[in-house]
């Protein structure tokens, strides 16, 4: 390993880390500017021209409050919890390609931090993760609404990982690879072969159950069942006050982050964008333009989970499972089985 | 039962289609409602820097009245006191002495008149009690403080500006 | 080398602390750092789809049960059930046959040379994809039956009786 190499990476490593913060932070300013246009009012707009300044106003709200330790409470794991959710959130934008190669001068530089060849499993046990900072916190807080929405995240996030796992597998028999740079690589340009090379155009279900399993994942409504606030008291932060508390609301937006960007790779051609070879412009510009277009598509996610947050009201528990294992589980298997025969049909031809 | 008027309805319900089963055309339809949504007008009033207007019959924090020359109209007389449903008004009254004619219009006056905001609940029947024309519930809001003394008006939040001569 | 001995030294460590922790949520959670080091084994390995399929499996699903049923217990000291002398003396007796068996297996094991091990990539999913769906077609077709054995059972136990409401 040579040094450039190593500077490259925690350049890169650092830039990401800042960006995800950075959008975080701004997602918590979208949301309630986007819950206030769906509702006929501006949203914040005091702190800084129309509300810049309020996420920077929030997060030294949540530093200076005071950090209550419940004194029935299990302190260690009350402050592991949402350490490890902070965590969990963090670590998932590692694989994810934000463009195509950077050439300057003689050195190829790789716009993703590691491109290991089992990106979708990585980021599928990274979300399988999260769940234990929610469950750690919600146990250490010793109060049975927390333990009530803690059961409920884990609950949730199990039945919802299932049929995630089964739409991917459907994704993965299409693009034969699990690396996520690789699925970005097959998806490039707009039309190729008679055909859109979008995989959401080729997995129009699988996309859909995904879609649904991610704002599961994420725990936004429709199915924010752990922290409903009308009839948990918050779920599983209700013990939680100041930083500890902040860095679990803070986590749910990275999820959220990191989610609009894997579904961009996935099934939007992440980096990709129409007639990004037909342009005739130099291949860093086309790059790039690619990154700018990857973020576009990712913000586009962003505002649509807060679209859908403002649209849908809360499913009930049962609804919820229903919904799960009635429903998209058994969409996802035949969706595998629609897509087995499919290619089968396609190599006979 | 029999309907007597025929006018009842009774109510169908059709079991669900696929289309309404599988929920997806209704949430575009909801998710488009609130697209729409997002480019209307917005009903915000920015509050300190622009106020809602106030209909005619609108009452506000209480003043005690001058009269043309500027001489306080209230008496003392209680009347505002009695008729006060929340006992919020007090006052103790004096007499007025030589000399003071230009800032008293009757011979007994208010030397304190206090109302508890707290209590009030805003009726205006000490407006309408008032033999004097001396106290109108014409005043803004009530602003928020931190203490309940500081709630408690004297005659130096209640009394009006003195005419400009 | 040496950071095969430091994350070795870690699984064992933190697997004793399953073992000897009094509360049972601190074993289950150290369980999963014991599990989390065995993940960094594979990788050491070079067998990246183990590795995440261990990390998906064991840390994602299965711990996430086990710390599920436990948070439902009541932990109490009090409401602990009283262990029998013939629990006991079973729990020893299973406990020295399972020592036998692991004995008896490693006297029958050939040492591997790693280093000399024919395809260093055979850990990857394309590579143990080919293996399992060729070589190893039979065996993991009977075991996936035998899993779906298993989940028409869990349906079943988790069905009510009709008849029997």
């Amino acid at each position: 390993m040579e040094l450039a190499f190593v500077i490259e990476k925690v350049v890169l490593v650092t830039v990401i880390f800042l960006i995800t913060l950075g959008i975080a932070a701004y997602s918590t300013l979208a949301e309630r500017k986007i819950a206030g246009f769906i509702q006929g009012r501006v949203g914040p707009h005091r702190a800084g021209p129309s509300g810049m300044f309020q996420p920077l106003a929030d997060g030294g709200k949540m530093f200076f409050k005071e950090e209550i330790i419940p004194a029935e409470s299990n302190p260690w794991l009350f402050i592991a919890g949402p350490c490890l959710a902070l965590l969990t959130a963090s670590i998932g934008s590692a694989v994810i390609p934000w463009g195509q190669d950077l050439v300057i001068g003689d050195r190829v530089i790789q716009l993703q931090v590691a491109d290991i060849n089992v990106g979708i499993l990585y980021i599928f046990g990274i979300v399988s993760l999260g769940v234990y900072g929610i469950m750690i916190g919600g146990w250490a807080s010793n109060n049975k609404y927390s333990l009530m929405g803690a059961i409920r995240a884990a609950s949730q996030n199990i039945s919802y990982e299932i049929a995630m796992g089964l739409s991917l597998i459907a994704l993965l028999m299409v693009t034969q690879t699990l690396s996520l740079r690789g699925i970005a690589e097959q998806q490039a340009g707009f039309w190729q072969n008679g055909w859109f090379s979008w995989n959401v155009f080729c997995q129009p279900l699988g996309f859909l159950i995904f879609l649904v399993c991610s704002f599961a994942e994420c725990n936004r409504t429709p199915f924010d069942l752990p922290e409903s606030e009308n009839e948990l008291v918050a779920g599983y932060h209700t013990e939680y006050s100041g930083f500890k508390l902040g860095a679990f609301l803070f986590s749910e937006y990275i999820n959220m982050f990191v989610a609009s960007a894997v579904m961009s790779t996935l099934y939007f051609g992440g980096y990709n964008f129409p007639f990004m070879n037909h342009l005739g412009l130099s291949d860093n510009v086309v790059t790039i333009l690619g990154v700018v277009f990857l973020f576009a598509k990712i913000f586009f996610f962003i505002f649509f989970f807060m679209w859908i947050r403002w649209t849908i009201p809360r499913f009930r528990y049962d609804q919820l499972m229903n919904l799960g294992w009635k429903v998209l589980i058994p969409l996802s298997i035949a969706n595998i089985v629609l897509t087995g025969i499919w290619i089968t049909v396609k190599d006979l031809m | 039962m029999e309907s007597l008027s025929n006018r009842k309805k009774v109510l169908e319900q059709k079991p669900m289609t696929f289309g309404e089963k599988i929920y997806l055309p209704s949430i575009a339809k909801g998710l488009a409602i609130t697209f729409k949504h997002i480019f209307k007008k917005r009903e915000t009033i920015f509050y300190p820097e622009q106020e809602r207007p106030v209909s005619e019959n609108w009452r506000g924090l209480h003043s005690l009245k001058r009269d043309e020359q500027g001489r306080e109209r209230c008496t003392a007389c209680g009347l505002c006191a009695l008729a006060c449903p929340a006992e919020a008004i007090t006052m103790t009254a004096a007499e007025r002495k030589k000399g003071e004619e230009g800032l008293y219009r009757e011979e007994k006056y208010a030397a304190v008149y206090e109302i508890n905001m707290l209590r009030c609940i805003f009726c205006g029947l000490c407006e309408e009690a008032c033999p004097k024309e001396a106290i109108y519930l014409d005043g803004p809001f009530l602003e928020a403080d931190y203490l309940r003394k500081d709630f408690i008006f004297g005659k130096d939040k209640l009394v009006e500006e003195p005419l400009k001569s | 080398m040496n950071l095969f001995y430091l994350v070795a030294f870690l699984s064992i460590f933190f697997s004793l602390l399953v073992i000897f922790t009094k509360n049972p949520v601190y074993s289950v959670l150290y369980l999963i750092v014991t599990f989390f080091t065995f993940s960094i084994h594979y990788i050491l390995l070079n067998a990246q789809f183990l590795a995440i399929v261990n990390f998906i499996v064991y840390m994602g699903a299965i711990l996430v049960l086990f710390l599920y049923v436990l948070m439902l217990l009541n932990l109490n000291k009090e409401s602990e059930p009283m262990k029998s002398n013939l629990l006991k003396v079973a729990g020893v007796i299973a406990g020295l046959c399972l020592l036998l068996t692991l004995a008896g297996s490693l006297k029958l094991v050939h040492v591997s040379d790693p280093v000399l091990l024919k395809n260093p990539d055979i850990g990857l999913v394309k590579n143990l994809g080919k293996v399992l769906f060729k070589d190893f077609l039979l065996p993991f077709e009977v075991s996936s039956i035998l899993l779906l054995a298993a989940m028409v059972g869990a349906v079943l136990l988790a069905k009510k009786d009709p008849n029997n409401v």
